[in-house]
């Protein structure tokens, strides 16, 4: 019988961190080996604040040039078209659609958002540089409208997503939009339209919350 | 349409004719028939127009009810041509040969339902739903509502008792 | 030259992805030159594309699933969002199918207006679509003028049945109500207008160089491809097939107005929207003649029992109507509940969409497919639902 101190514990082998598996990091697990390399394993990070004075003006910038990101995601995407084009003009205000994310500030989720969908979304969200916005169009994006039993959409893009403005309505008219555009640009003014921030600080949760619905997840966790 | 039924029914072995209207009439046949009724059709009687293809789930019979509906253009009448399945082994012949929309429909189905037709291109691939781990979704005994309350968070509903939320916005101050 | 385009083996063209010579390229879902949110998987060769795989699936919300829960009443706020552009022809195919199951027969003013409303969707789809189809051509004045004149008729919508896109203003049994005082003037003011940018459409899109060099002999459909996959509508009238549900089988009142089925020889884009240019004239026409010949008075609805603890006789039955992409058709199955036990869409977009645009696609110049795309008039809520 040996008693417990005569025992030879081993030197414990320092744990050095993986630098995948750091929390600075991310792993990109769900993608293969190869492709691994091809994406960034940086995390998002909070926008630093300038001057108050600097950061009104940037404000006042950004509020006055939104570029929307033409990504009809459901049905509420079709009174776009109207917004865009001779009657509603939506140029006047200082916004035009933009064919990619690279170039858009403003993300309008138009509608009821299914898996399928949802994927495209949050890799098209992380794409779009900063500052970036994201408005959310019609009841459905809201929580879930008439498909609230439907196995396919999901119920609340806040889940996913960080939202700024929402839009009410089954099919909101054109200038229910318009009034959520307006609100969006006072917000910015203000310096409370924090979505992106948000996203950055609360990135973990956001996460888990799309990989719990997109069961097959093999795109980059953070793409940009 | 009971002519072209009573026709058909000299070559193949047909059941239940009904007649819904003087331009559309549905009739049962056997599953190992169905794909060479189709062919008869389709080449003799001018019916070249696959409407449609779709499936009922008749649970209390344990069925599957495929629906092949023809339209003939020369004398504007359909034809639904009813096959009845087995709905714990679903397999059915491929009709991809005739129509070319036909393996579309057939992925549908594979993907909604279950059912199987081998040799149909492609009908293993998922077509509408993207990584979907479930059971097929349009079979009846799939709960989506119990689906949807576990898999998504829905918001809470906020309920106010209309007259103390109007004095609330309109009094608010005393 | 080394011959950069790959060699055919069988009816199929044979390569190696990984040779360097080819690309995989996604078109879609986020592109503003697809139709909807609809994605093309193209493996291209230069700029041509030598493959593409259509994938949907974007948009789907299981509708058959949800009205199977719902009772027949609660499905019609479903029905309508299949199709945005152009709704109404869900609304009265459902409510059809249901009056057909349970034989009633609707008023004939009710009929009248079913067919006005129809009409006017129909004109505001076209409009909507050929936006689009001169957009994709780079002519993005066109769009301009008609996404405004769709906005006026979306106008008429609003006043009579108090909504711009899903009006449900059919139901079981009938109609919601009737048009407002003095509408019929309005109307035509804004089809005078309408009928006046179609003309001007003719000189600047119409007659246009570069539109005509790329879209003449843009994914040609020929009369044999018709049948075999299932091709209608406009796509197929374009191609010298005088096939048009509202002159076969005539529903609702088609059988007493006056018009004629607009067809085109070549089967190319350019003469899919010559066809729809003229269909809209007829439409103009069928609008026209119905406030003209409408009765203005008589029931609006057949009287129903109680539509909440509406149960319909098991049976099954089909519907069909002409919608601006063609043949649209609901197919109901009843058990002899309160519930639908299933309702299959047969939306026309299903095979152009699916089948025929891949075989389409293939030895388009990438430029001109979302003008290809655009001018099959795909819906991608129509094929997934
Ligand atoms: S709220 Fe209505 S209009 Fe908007 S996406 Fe949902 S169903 Fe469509």
């Amino acid at each position: 019988m040996n008693d417990i101190n005569d025992t030879i514990i081993p030197e414990p082998v320092p744990e050095y961190p993986d630098w995948r598996k750091d929390a600075k990091t991310l792993t990109n697990a769900g993608l293969s080996e190869e492709e691994q390399d091809w994406f960034c394993d940086a995390r998002p990070q909070p926008a630093k604040k300038s001057w108050q004075v600097m950061e009104n003006f940037l404000n006042w910038a950004r509020s006055n040039s939104l570029w929307i990101l033409a990504f009809g995601t459901g049905c509420g995407a079709i009174e776009l078209r109207p917004l865009i084009t001779a009657r509603y003009d939506i140029s006047r205000l200082g916004m035009q659609p933009r064919p990619t994310p690279r170039q858009a500030s403003v993300f309008m989720i138009g509608g009821y958002v299914s898996i399928k969908t949802l994927k495209r979304i949050v890799r098209s969200y992380e794409q779009m540089q900063g500052p970036k916005f994201v408005v959310a169009v019609c009841s459905c994006a809201i929580n879930g409208g008439m498909y609230w039993d439907s196995y396919n959409t999901v119920k609340r893009i806040d889940e996913y997503i960080p939202v700024d403005v929402y839009v009410t309505g089954c099919m909101p008219r054109p200038e229910a939009v318009l009034a959520g555009f307006s609100k969006l640009k006072e917000l910015i003014k203000g310096g409370k339209a924090e979505g992106q921030n948000l996203y950055a600080e609360k990135f973990d949760w956001y996460k888990e919350n799309q990989k719990r619905v997109i069961k097959d997840w093999n795109m980059p966790d953070y793409n940009w | 349409m009971k002519k072209l039924y009573d026709i058909l029914s000299l070559q193949f072995e047909l059941a239940d004719f009904e007649s819904k209207r003087s331009d559309l009439a549905f009739c049962k046949v056997k599953a190992s028939q169905a794909i060479s009724l189709l062919t008869h059709l389709r080449d003799i009687h001018g019916y070249t127009h696959l409407v449609m293809l779709t499936c009922v789930d008749w649970l209390e019979d344990k069925q599957f009810q495929l629906t092949y509906l023809l339209h003939n253009y020369a004398t504007k009448t359909d034809l639904g041509i009813l096959v009845f399945i087995d709905r714990d082994h679903p397999v059915m012949d491929s009709l991809h040969h005739l129509w070319k929309q036909g393996r579309v429909y057939q992925r549908e189905l594979h993907e909604m339902f279950g059912i199987d037709f081998p040799g149909s291109p492609g009908v293993e691939e998922p077509m509408i739903l993207e990584g979907w781990q479930g059971p097929p979704p349009m079979r009846r005994d799939f709960d989506t509502k119990a689906y949807s309350d576990e898999t998504y968070s829905h918001r809470p509903r906020v309920q106010n008792e209309p007259e103390q939320h109007m004095k609330e916005q309109l009094y608010s101050e005393d | 030259m080394e011959n950069l385009y790959p060699p055919i083996v069988d009816g199929k063209s044979v390569y190696d992805l990984n040779s360097q010579k080819y690309l995989k390229m996604w078109h879609g879902p986020q592109h503003p030159g697809v139709t909807g949110n609809m994605s093309l998987e193209l493996d291209i060769c230069g700029d041509q594309v030598i493959k593409c795989n259509t994938h949907v699936g974007y948009l789907h919300r299981g509708f058959e699933k949800l009205m199977e829960r719902r009772r027949y009443i609660n499905c019609f706020p479903i029905v309508c969002r299949i199709c945005v552009p152009e709704p109404d022809t869900n609304e009265y195919l459902f409510a059809a199918a249901m009056e057909d199951l349970m034989g009633i027969e609707i008023p004939e003013r009710a009929k009248w207006l079913r067919t006005l409303n129809l009409e006017l969707s129909r004109l505001a789809s076209f409009l909507m679509w050929i936006g689009g189809q001169s957009g994709a051509f780079g002519m993005g004045t066109v769009a301009q003028w008609t996404m405004a004149h769709r906005d006026f008729v979306l106008d008429l919508f609003e006043e009579w049945t108090g909504a711009r896109i899903y009006h449900m203003y059919t139901i079981p049994g009938g109609v919601r109500g009737d048009l407002p005082e003095g509408w019929d003037k309005r109307a035509e003011k804004t089809i005078a207008a309408v009928h006046k940018l179609l003309d001007e459409i003719n000189y600047v899109m119409l007659n246009n160089a570069i539109f005509k060099q790329r879209a003449v002999g843009l994914g040609v459909i020929t009369p044999e491809m018709v049948d075999a996959y299932g091709v209608v509508g406009p796509n197929a009238r374009c191609c010298g097939l005088q096939r048009d549900i509202r002159k076969d089988q005539p529903y609702l009142i088609y059988d007493q107005l006056d018009f004629i089925i607009e067809t085109e020889t070549a089967g190319d884009a350019y003469s899919r929207t010559v066809v729809r240019w003229k269909e809209m004239y007829q439409s103009i026409a069928l609008i026209r003649q119905i406030l003209a010949k409408m009765p203005r008075s008589g029931a609006l609805h057949a009287t129903l029992p109680n539509v909440l603890h509406l149960k319909i006789p098991k049976g099954q039955t089909y519907l069909r109507a002409e919608s601006t992409r063609g043949e649209y058709g609901y197919f109901m199955v009843s058990d002899g509940s309160a519930f639908p036990r299933k309702v299959t869409v047969r939306g026309p977009s299903y095979t152009h969409a699916m089948a025929l645009l891949e075989d389409l696609a293939v030895g388009v110049n990438i430029a001109d497919l979302p003008g290809l795309m655009v001018s099959l008039h795909t819906y991608p809520p129509e094929i997934e639902r």
